[in-house]
């Protein structure tokens, strides 16, 4: 069993505003081992990024609101009781973040050099000259031509996939153990989406980094992640291996989005299966499962009790009631087969 | 319904944007494409390539550079008066960003029915009302929705009043620029099953312009693929998905990541990768455009523009390569 870097538990965030309190994040536990890659699916406003800033701690309180209870703990330490000290090590040192948007994450007034050099310097002694040639050393390791001349440019001079292949120097610049990217290829063109993930595979062989990968994407997961976790409504609803999502899905909802993505490489004419209804208020989520008012097999219990957490063995969990023995006397309205 | 007659035949088709100090942005260069009714036709592509103008040139929304617009057999880009008057009518559009294209100030009611108002399509209050709550219901929303403002509804949502907007016109020919590329997975679907659902019912043609190719796939039944304004490949949808001939075709395929991780791993030895990115598609050098990131590029691609050739079946492509 590898080692641990990251253990998060019981994660609930909460924002607060006019219309009440948006429970964002509801009670999250994962873990993510050295050196491997988690990628945590879902659609918008399931709390994914949300899950991601806090790993970073980057929630603004208020109005954000971490709940007593939530922990997060970085090789054994809590990142929630960092101080400010302890916290700008490890922002960026030891964990960095790369987000969708980089001409928003980066700084239009400063070089894309003087970028790179402030999250050297900031972690380690070294003089500009040193911190400028590591710099460029960075920018040719991401794939960016001529670096010697583009550490001089600046952010808007760059194309979308550059400007990420910057982030991505940014973050690596000080080796983190930890990296999370926060849909990094949503903005990009698919041959460019390509690159990218090439570009944090191989990063991440090379250096043994951990790495966070947060999409709505699919087909990217599964090209990249070792271990999935599948969040809907700011909650987990089902966890396992790549092969045990994509290929033995169990909860309604995971084989849902499956179902309602076209695959390039059917022949046949699909027909796509669309989840009716939108997802719920998180202002007042419902007090069952999440999914219920969505689920094609929702059972009375559903909407009045929160699923219990089946395990599939190997880490293969699902919250879902249709596999619970406790669950009403009538059968689950449907079997699931391997697909 | 007559799936041989052309209802839109685009020749020659160029729109160049003027830079000022000379220099020119041909966003669409000498396309040509024909749209059979009741057929979809998609068109694909990574920004920039030129889909978007290429799609509201063909429409008329745009003045054209130099080309022909027949639809049904009428030059679209000289169509005056009542002739233009209806043809508007007859051709509608989508738009890809619903939040942008759906006045924030007018109910729902007023949004679905401007249309019905400037043509005259309904005779009383109580038809229009109707007609709003019909269209409505074909979307798959409900009378409740009518008199609600747009910042009340999801994306999903409001892409469907958008579309209930172009249906209230009857349309029979309608371009949809990126109707789904802005929402979530699961409402993806829920809309591209309503297109397709309107198109048999209604006998709609559609021009669908996307650059996710997987739904471009699943929706078209020819796809036609660009590279900086230019028509490179153009095939039924089966065919170009089996048998892609263009090199950007083959590597645009394969770097769409299939969700299936044992399928991926068996890709992962033979995926083409495309090295650089798309280049500025101002002052483009002469020859092929797709010459500096080819792997197959010969001096003949630098000098001369390969033009689309029919490779038997309608199968058409634009490269030196396959010849």
């Amino acid at each position: 069993m590898s080692e641990k870097l990251l253990e998060v538990k019981n994660l609930a965030v909460s924002y607060h505003g006019y219309a009440g309190e948006v429970q964002s994040v509801r009670r999250v536990t994962f873990d993510v081992n050295k050196g491997e890659t988690l990628a945590v699916v879902g659609e918008s406003g399931c709390g994914k990024s949300v899950t991601a800033k806090s790993i970073m701690h980057l929630i603004k309180v208020p109005p954000a609101e971490i709940k007593e209870g939530s922990e997060i703990l970085f090789n054994g330490e809590d990142v929630l009781k960092f101080d400010k000290k302890r916290l700008s090590q490890y922002r960026g040192g030891e964990a960095a973040i790369i987000f969708q948007d980089a001409l928003a994450a980066l700084n239009p007034t400063m070089t894309v050099g003087n970028q790179i050099i402030e999250n050297i310097r900031h972690h380690s002694k070294v003089s500009k000259k040193e911190a400028m040639a590591q710099a460029v050393e960075l920018l040719r390791m991401v794939g960016i031509p001529q670096p010697e001349s583009r550490v001089k440019q600046y952010p808007h001079e760059f194309s979308g996939g550059m400007r990420q292949r910057v982030m991505i120097a940014i973050a690596f610049a000080c080796n983190p153990q930890l990296l999370i990217a926060d849909e990094p290829t949503t903005a990009l063109d698919v041959t460019i989406q390509a690159q990218i993930v090439d570009l944090i595979k191989d990063l991440q062989r090379e250096k043994g980094t951990a790495v966070i990968l947060i999409t709505h994407d699919l087909g990217v997961v599964a090209n990249i992640a070792h271990r999935i976790v599948v969040m809907y409504s700011g909650k987990i609803v089902e966890r396992g291996s790549n092969l045990d999502i994509f290929h033995h899905p169990k909860h309604p909802y995971t084989n849902a989005l499956l179902e309602a993505v076209p695959r390039l490489d059917l022949v046949n004419k699909q027909v796509l299966t669309s989840i009716e209804g939108t997802p719920p208020d998180l202002l007042n989520p419902p007090k069952g499962c999440p999914f219920c008012t969505r689920c094609k097999y929702c059972m009375e219990i559903c909407c009045t009790e929160e699923p219990p957490t089946e395990d599939f063995g190997d880490g293969h969990e699902a919250s879902c009631w249709l596999y619970s023995l406790e669950k009403p006397a009538e059968d689950a309205p449907f079997t699931w087969e391997d697909k | 319904m007559n799936q041989d007659k052309v209802i839109l035949d685009v020749q020659h088709l160029k729109k160049y944007f003027e830079l000022g100090r000379g220099r020119v942005l041909k966003a669409v260069d000498d396309v040509s494409f024909q749209i059979h009714e009741g057929e979809t036709l998609g068109l694909v592509g990574e920004s920039g390539c030129g889909k978007t103008t290429c799609g509201r040139t063909a429409l008329g929304m745009y003045k054209k550079t130099d080309g022909t617009v027949l639809y049904n057999g009428k030059d679209v880009h000289a169509l005056k008066g009542a002739e233009l008057f209806a043809y508007k009518k007859e051709a509608q559009m989508i738009f890809q960003d619903p939040y942008a294209s759906l006045d924030p100030r007018m109910t729902v009611s007023d949004i679905v029915a401007e249309g019905l108002d400037v043509h005259n399509m309904t005779h009383s209050k109580k038809e229009r009302a109707e007609r709003i709550y019909d269209l409505l219901n074909m979307v798959g929303l409900n009378k409740e929705h009518a008199n609600r403002f747009i910042h009340e509804f999801s994306g999903g949502q409001r892409q469907r009043i958008g579309i209930a907007r172009a249906l209230a016109m009857e349309p029979k020919f309608m371009v949809l620029d990126e109707p789904i590329s802005a929402l979530d997975v699961s409402i993806q679907a829920q809309v591209v099953n309503m297109l397709i659902r309107l198109q048999r019912d209604m006998g709609l043609t559609y021009l669908f312009i996307a650059h996710d190719l997987s739904m471009v796939k699943h929706i078209s039944d020819r796809v036609g693929v660009m590279y900086l304004g230019n028509m490179v490949e153009i095939t039924s949808s089966a065919e170009l998905y089996s048998h892609p001939l263009h090199p950007y075709t083959q590597a645009l395929l394969s770097a769409i990541p299939i969700p299936d991780p044992v399928i991926e791993a068996e890709r992962e030895a033979t995926r083409i990768r495309l090295e650089g990115e798309v280049p500025s598609p101002i002052d483009t050098p002469p020859g092929c455009k797709f010459a500096g990131r080819c792997k197959y590029c010969t001096e003949r691609c630098r000098k001369e523009s390969p033009q689309l050739k029919d490779m038997g079946n309608g199968h058409q492509v634009a490269c030196f390569a396959v010849e």
